[in-house]
C-alpha cells in the first residue's frame, strides 16, 4: 500500500503498541534543555530509574543562558539554579552536556542539525514544542512535555497515537528577499493556528525543493504554530551533502549504508493525505504579524483587518487593544522600539548573512534597541569569521553570545511594556517577550530594515540601485 | 499519578479560543516556583500590578475553582508542562474545551488533569449554564459514566478514548505501563544494530 514518508519512518520506529492503542515509537536522538531536565532528572532519581540510553541523550544549556559577552553561571543569578542542575544531572546519568562554556553550545534545534546528530529517517525528540524543527532534515520531530521526557529518558521509546497526515505544496519561485519565514508565516495565515491538530505535515513542491537545508529547518520551525506536533521535507542529495562530514553523522562505510537507504526516504506517488494545503508562492512578499498568534499575518503592503471574524469581536478588540493598533492601519510606517534578529527560527548563518545585507555601511534608528543572538557558537564563530560580527555592531547591534534570548525570555532578556518589537522568533503571544511588549514576527531582512529604518518597512526597496 | 474517578466543584468561564501556554503559566525563572501564582500571571493583572476584578479567577466566587470552561484550541504554543502543574496547584481537576492543542492534551492526561472535548450545541448549553450559574453551585463530572451535571439542564455526555479514561480512572504510571514492553524495546534496539547501526549509535567522529 501507498504510504507517506511520515509513515515509512514512523512504522520503522514502531516498537510496540499498548493494550491502551498507544504506538511505543523508538526515539533516536533525544536532546534536553535545562529548562525543563532538570525536573526529570529530579523524578528519575526519587522512583530509582536509570536514563536507557545516555549514548543517545544530549543536554543543552539555552533557554537561560545569558547573551552577554563574558557570561557565566552567575551572570544572571536566576539562570544559575538551571545550569548547574542541568549539568549535575547530565553528570549523574552519564549525558554529554554542551555546557554554556561550550565552543558547540547554542540552541539545541540549531546545534543538533548542525553537528550531525540529526539524521534524515530517524525519529528525535525534545522537551520543548520547536523540536519540529529538524523535519528540514526529513527527520521525524516530537515536542513533548515534562513526564514524556522522563518517559523516553526511561524507556527510550515514546506512546502516541499516530497522528493523521498533511501534505502543503508550496510551488513557485520564491521572489528576492523573500524568506523561508515569509512562506511559513503565509501558510500559518492560511490554514489557522490550529490548521495542523492532530496531524504530521509534509511540504512539498517546487518551492521546497529549491530551498536551502537552514530554509527548510525555518519552514519545519512553524509547523508547531498551526498546531502540527512533526514537520518535516523529504531528504535529498542536497540535505545528504549538508550532512556529509558532520562530526556526529555516520562516517566511512557505514555513512555509504546509511545514504544508501536515505535515497528510498520519500512519499510513494500515489500516498494519500488526510489533508492537502497548496500554495503558490511566487507573487508573495515579505510578511509580516499584526496581532497576538501568528496567523494575524499580512503582507509588508497590508493592513490590520477592518473587521473581526465572525464571532471573535471581542477577541479581536482585545487584540488591536494589545497591540495598539486600529483596524485598517497600514503596518509599514509603524515606529518601532526594538528589534530582535535570533531564536530557533531564524539564528543560522544565512539568517545572519541576510540581515548583513541589509545593515552593511547603515545605522540602526536612534532609540531602537536592536540584538542579534546567534543559534548556536558555531554559527558565532562562523559568523565571525566573515565579519558579519564587525557589520552588526558598526551598525548599532548588539551581539551576543548564542541561546534562546528573547524568543520567550527565559534568560531575562526582555522588553518593556508598551515596546513594539521586530522579531524573528516564532511567536507574537501576548507577554511572550516582556509583559506588554508588542512582537511582530518577520524574516531576518525584513528585521534588520525595521532596525535601520526605526520603522515597519518593505525591505525590497533598500537593495535597490544594485547594492 | 492521582486517578480521576468523580469530581464536584466550582465550574469557571474563560470562554476564548487559542489560549496558549504562554498565558496560562508564564515562563518562569525560578527551578521550583509557586505553581499557583503562575496561573493566568499575566493576564489577571491590570497594567498597574493589580489584581483586574474582572478576571474571572479573581472573583471571589471562582477562588476555589474545579472546573474550566474554555474555547478551542486551549493550551496551544510551548510544550511547558508548567501550564498543567498551574492549574493542577490551583484545584483544577477537568478542563472542558472545544479542542485541545495537541501536546497539552498529552500533559493534562499525564498529571490526571481531565480534558474533555465538548463541541456545538452541547458545549453553548455548558457554557450558558456555567455563566448563569456563576459559581454559586457546584458541578459534578463522572469519568466512569461519561457525564457532566449541575444546575441549569440535563446531564451532558462526552466522549473520550476509552484507552485514555481507563488511565485517568487506574491513575496509571506511563513509564511502568510501557516497561512492560521491555523486551520489545530491546529486541528493537538489537534488530536496528545490525539493520541501521547508525540509528543505534552517536559517536563524535572526532574523539
Amino acid at each position: 500500500m501507498a504510504q507517506a514518508l511520515f509513515d515509512k519512518i514512523w512504522d520503522v520506529h514502531l516498537v510496540a503498541t499498548r493494550p491502551d492503542g498507544r504506538d511505543l515509537v523508538y526515539i533516536d536522538r533525544h536532546v534536553l534543555h535545562e529548562l525543563h531536565a532538570p525536573h526529570a532528572f529530579k523524578k528519575l532519581a526519587q522512583a530509582g530509574r536509570p536514563v536507557r540510553r545516555p549514548d543517545l541523550t544530549f543536554s543543552m544549556q539555552d533557554h537561560t543562558v545569558p547573551t552577554a559577552p563574558g557570561r557565566g553561571d552567575f551572570t544572571n543569578a536566576q539562570s544559575t539554579p538551571f545550569l548547574q542542575a542541568m549539568r549535575e544531572g547530565s553528570r549523574q546519568n552519564g549525558i554529554r552536556l554542551f555546557d554554556i562554556d561550550d565552543p558547540e553550545q547554542g540552541i539545541s534545534h540549531v546545534v543538533a542539525p548542525e553537528l550531525g546528530m540529526v539524521l534524515p529517517g530517524a525519529t528525535h525528540a525534545v522537551p520543548d514544542s520547536h523540536a519540529c524543527t529538524v523535519g528540514g532534515l526529513g527527520a521525524l520531530a516530537f515536542g513533548c512535555g515534562t513526564t514524556e521526557l522522563e518517559h523516553i529518558l526511561a524507556t527510550q521509546v515514546i506512546a502516541l497515537k499516530r497522528p493523521k497526515r498533511m501534505r502543503i505544496r508550496l510551488d513557485g519561485a520564491l521572489a528576492p528577499h523573500v524568506s523561508a519565514k515569509d512562506v511559513a508565516l503565509r501558510v500559518i495565515g492560511e490554514v489557522g493556528v490550529a490548521g495542523g491538530r492532530g496531524h504530521a505535515v509534509e511540504y512539498a513542491g517546487t518551492a521546497v525543493e529549491a530551498m536551502s537545508i537552514e530554509s527548510r529547518l525555518t519552514l519545519c520551525n512553524l509547523s508547531i504554530e498551526m498546531g502540527a506536533r512533526s514537520g518535516l521535507v523529504a531528504p535529498d542529495e542536497k540535505t545528504f551533502a549538508w550532512i556529509a562530514g558532520r562530526p556526529w553523522a555516520p562516517q566511512g562505510a557505514a555513512w555509504d549504508t546509511a545514504l544508501a537507504h536515505w535515497r528510498t526516504l520519500a512519499s510513494d506517488s500515489d500516498a494519500v493525505f488526510d489533508r492537502e494545503v497548496m500554495l503558490h508562492c511566487s507573487a508573495l512578499e515579505p510578511q509580516i504579524t499584526w496581532g497576538t498568534d501568528p496567523s494575524q499575518v499580512v503582507g509588508i503592503s497590508g493592513r490590520v483587518p477592518e473587521l473581526a471574524a465572525p464571532g471573535q469581536e471581542s477577541a479581536f478588540r482585545r487584540t488591536l487593544d494589545y497591540m495598539g493598533l486600529a483596524p485598517g492601519m497600514a503596518l509599514a510606517g509603524l515606529t518601532v522600539d526594538r528589534v530582535f534578529i535570533g531564536s530557533c527560527t531564524n539564528s543560522r548563518l544565512p539568517d545572519l548573512q541576510a540581515a548583513a545585507a541589509v545593515v552593511r555601511g547603515r545605522h540602526v534608528a536612534e532609540r531602537v534597541i536592536a540584538m542579534v543572538v546567534p543559534g548556536s557558537s558555531t554559527v558565532k564563530r562562523e559568523a565571525e569569521a566573515v565579519g558579519l560580527d564587525k557589520v552588526f555592531r558598526a551598525a548599532g547591534f548588539f551581539w551576543g553570545e548564542s541561546g534562546c534570548s528573547m524568543c520567550a525570555g527565559g534568560n531575562g532578556d526582555r522588553g518593556a511594556a508598551g515596546e513594539r518589537c521586530v522579531s524573528t522568533t516564532n511567536r507574537n503571544f501576548e507577554g511572550r517577550q516582556g509583559k506588554g511588549v508588542r512582537t511582530h514576527l518577520a524574516s531576518p531582512a525584513s528585521a534588520a530594515a525595521a532596525a535601520i529604518a526605526g520603522r515597519i518597512v518593505d525591505v525590497r526597496p533598500m537593495f535597490a540601485g544594485g547594492s | 499519578m492521582q486517578p480521576f474517578t468523580r469530581l464536584t466543584g466550582v465550574a469557571v468561564p474563560l470562554l476564548r479560543d487559542d489560549i496558549n501556554t504562554d498565558e496560562i503559566a508564564p515562563i518562569n525563572r525560578d527551578l521550583n516556583p509557586d505553581w499557583a501564582a503562575l496561573l493566568f500571571a499575566n493576564t489577571r493583572k491590570r497594567a498597574d500590578g493589580s489584581d483586574d476584578p474582572e478576571f474571572p479567577l479573581n472573583k471571589p466566587q471562582f477562588r476555589r475553582p474545579s472546573i474550566l470552561i474554555t474555547g478551542r484550541n486551549f493550551g496551544c504554543g510551548s510544550s511547558r508542562e508548567g501550564a498543567v502543574w498551574a492549574m493542577l496547584a490551583t484545584g483544577f481537576r477537568c478542563i472542558v474545551a472545544a479542542s485541545f492543542a495537541d501536546i497539552y492534551r498529552e500533559n493534562c492526561l499525564q498529571n490526571g488533569l481531565l480534558p474533555i472535548e465538548l463541541k456545538g450545541a452541547d458545549a453553548e448549553a455548558f457554557a450558558a449554564r456555567v455563566v448563569a450559574t456563576d459559581g454559586a453551585a457546584p458541578f459534578a463530572v463522572d469519568l466512569e459514566l461519561q457525564l457532566i451535571s449541575g444546575p441549569g439542564g440535563e446531564a451532558i455526555a462526552f466522549d473520550i478514548l476509552p484507552a485514555d479514561r481507563m488511565r485517568l480512572l487506574e491513575g496509571l504510571d506511563d513509564i511502568d505501563f510501557t516497561l512492560k514492553h521491555a523486551q520489545e524495546i530491546a529486541d528493537w534496539e538489537k534488530r536496528m544494530r545490525s539493520e541501521r547501526p547508525w540509528l543505534q549509535s552517536a559517536q563524535d567522529a572526532r574523539h
